[in-house]
């Protein structure tokens, strides 16, 4: 009897320092984040491009590289993940052929994306014979449609059945119930949705390397290398250079306040959105 | 004409939706087409040859195959038992007001992307592993706890997602009985949570197996089977990070393209095994 009760207090604990433990690393990465970042901030980040070690350069290139590949990915992403998991929902519903693309896309999200970057590279990059942002653009948006579809269709499964027979009802054909009545009752899940699955994917490096891999000057011509936050970030940190150090801790902050003030607001609207 | 619109919209959907198995089917399609000419050069002997000269056009993927699930493995024995824990934690222990913050700082710690972890853990936790065990502080065991730290939020999510299906009633007749908290840990949600648990650990290690940048930068990059575990050495994503853009024969690239689908088959037995067999409990619970 003394025993189960003593057994339970380590159990409890060690639960308890464990999650100590997890919230430790988050505040130790955070600090991190926040003290080298801010230290490296400065207006010329967002104003002169990367430049050679000790020539004091920016990030302008790989901000707006960086912005023009996951907006580029986003267009052609958003859209088909949208229609794909429109199609599971409101089409296949519970249907075998619906299940097994459910998991399929499943593994898609799931599958390492630095092999999704060799599988771009072998079809954009090493046909056209040099680096260029559609193909960074085309991996970017692989990984993103099964992460647009699966919350696609979650969201438009919590819409109410009663609201699409009250629309059929009227005599609206299926194409128009699912656009202005569906879309509009999901609205604001799967927006947060999609605004995750773009801060996912603003964080991706791997598939990057070797799709759009890099420059060092200032491009918004997609038939080039274009640089990118992280792939920039990746470069200079494994540098000896102390100032491309702090280069890349300043373009680790950018990132890493982005992706977590996207989370943080997903999160918020979700919230109060099932309450 | 809405006839002609909502069939035009209908197979829009249906088109999108089975380009992801179109997707799918294409990778494995061009890996392997790569892959063809080392896997006729090679062979499965590429599994188990442990040399890597690319001035000499050997290739073997052994040092990788082995780092790869050397990291993978010591970050799953270290980050499962603490996933359990905080699971455990925010299940069952933590005051309910704290519940929620806390369960959402470890899901935005499962957000931030990994080659931020990667930098930390060269610039700030790499020091401490050269310290505490040898070596230069980078290798697999740094890999491994770099891996550990980032799995760790993913799984105590998902770990506390089926164990917060277990029913009440079960944990309160439990209760009733004069079971402790861990009695009723063991007894009733671990049980009730098996397949669910078993999925996430399966699922992590997916993730840390095909992972990338949050290794790329601690594994130290050499190309042996390392003596020991401070000691440099490599894994598929990290060979494939730091040579794909060397590659100067067509064998080397080809070699690459080799083991990167071994990686995806790999990744993909284990996430296939994982969703198919462990996680339609709690995906039909959500």
């Amino acid at each position: 009897m003394r025993q189960r009760k003593i057994i339970n207090i380590i159990i409890m604990v060690l639960s308890t320092l464990a999650a100590l433990l997890g919230l430790l690393f988050l505040f130790w990465i955070l600090w991190t984040l926040v003290s080298k970042g801010m230290s490296a901030m400065s207006w010329d980040i967002f104003v002169k491009d990367t430049a050679p070690p000790g020539m004091h350069g920016g990030l302008r290139n790989a901000l707006v590289g960086q912005l023009i590949l996951v907006s580029v990915a986003s267009l052609i992403g958003i859209p088909l993940g949208i229609l794909a998991g429109t199609f599971l929902s409101e089409y296949g519903g519970n249907s075998k052929f619906s299940n097994f693309l459910r998991d399929i896309s499943d593994i898609m999200m799931s599958a390492p994306s630095i092999v999704i970057g060799a599988f771009v590279y072998a079809i954009l990059v090493e046909p056209v014979g040099h680096f260029n942002g559609w193909a960074g653009a085309v991996a970017l948006a692989i990984m993103m449609i099964p992460i647009v579809l699966r919350t696609t269709d979650d969201m438009l499964s919590l819409v109410s059945r009663q609201l699409r027979e009250a629309a059929y009802a009227l005599g609206a054909p299926k194409y128009k119930v699912i656009m202005q009545v569906v879309y509009r009752g999901a609205k604001v899940g799967m927006i947060t949705g999609i605004l995750l699955s773009v801060a996912r994917i603003a964080g991706e490096t791997a598939p990057l390397l070797f799709t759009s891999f890099n420059n060092n000057f200032f491009t918004t011509n997609l038939n080039e290398a274009m640089s990118s936050l992280t792939v920039t970030m990746f470069n200079f940190a494994t540098s000896p250079y102390e100032d491309w150090i702090d280069l890349g801790w300043a373009a680790a902050f950018i990132l890493g306040a982005f992706v977590l003030f996207v989370n943080i607001v997903g999160r918020l609207i979700i919230r109060k959105k099932v309450k | 004409m809405s006839k002609a619109l909502d069939w035009l919209f209908k197979n829009l959907a249906l088109i999108s939706a089975i380009s992801i198995l179109i997707a799918l089917i294409a990778i494995f399609a061009i890996l392997f087409k790569e892959a063809l000419p080392a896997i006729q050069a090679f062979g499965l002997k590429f599994l188990v040859n442990t040399k890597w000269a690319p001035n000499m056009d050997i290739f073997g993927g052994l040092p990788a195959i082995y780092g790869s699930i050397m990291s993978t493995a010591i970050a799953m024995l270290l980050a499962t038992p603490i996933a359990i824990g905080v699971a455990i934690f925010l299940t069952e222990i933590s005051p309910n007001i704290l519940k929620g913050p806390i369960g959402t700082a470890i899901e935005l710690l499962a957000a931030i992307p990994s080659i931020i972890y990667g930098m930390w853990g060269l610039f700030f936790f790499a020091p401490y592993v050269r310290d505490w065990f040898g070596g230069n502080g980078l290798g697999l065991l740094t890999a491994g706890f770099v891996l550990a730290i980032m799995i760790l939020p993913f799984m105590a999510a998902i770990t506390r997602d089926s164990m917060n299906t277990t029913p009440d009633v079960l944990k309160e007749s439990a209760y009733a009985l004069g079971a402790t908290k861990w009695d009723v840990v063991k007894d009733v949600v671990i049980p009730f949570a098996k397949a669910g648990i078993i999925g996430s650990i399966i699922l992590a290690l997916g993730r840390a197996i095909g992972e990338t940048m949050a290794v790329t930068f601690v594994m130290g990059n050499a190309h042996k089977i390392p003596k020991h575990l401070t000691d440099p050495a490599t894994s598929i994503p990290v060979t494939l990070a730091n040579e794909f853009t060397e590659a100067d024969s067509d064998l080397y690239y080809s070699s690459l393209f080799y083991l990167a689908l071994i990686l995806f088959v790999i990744s993909f037995v284990v996430i296939a095994l994982a969703k198919f067999y462990f996680l339609r409990k709690v995906r039909a619970a959500k």
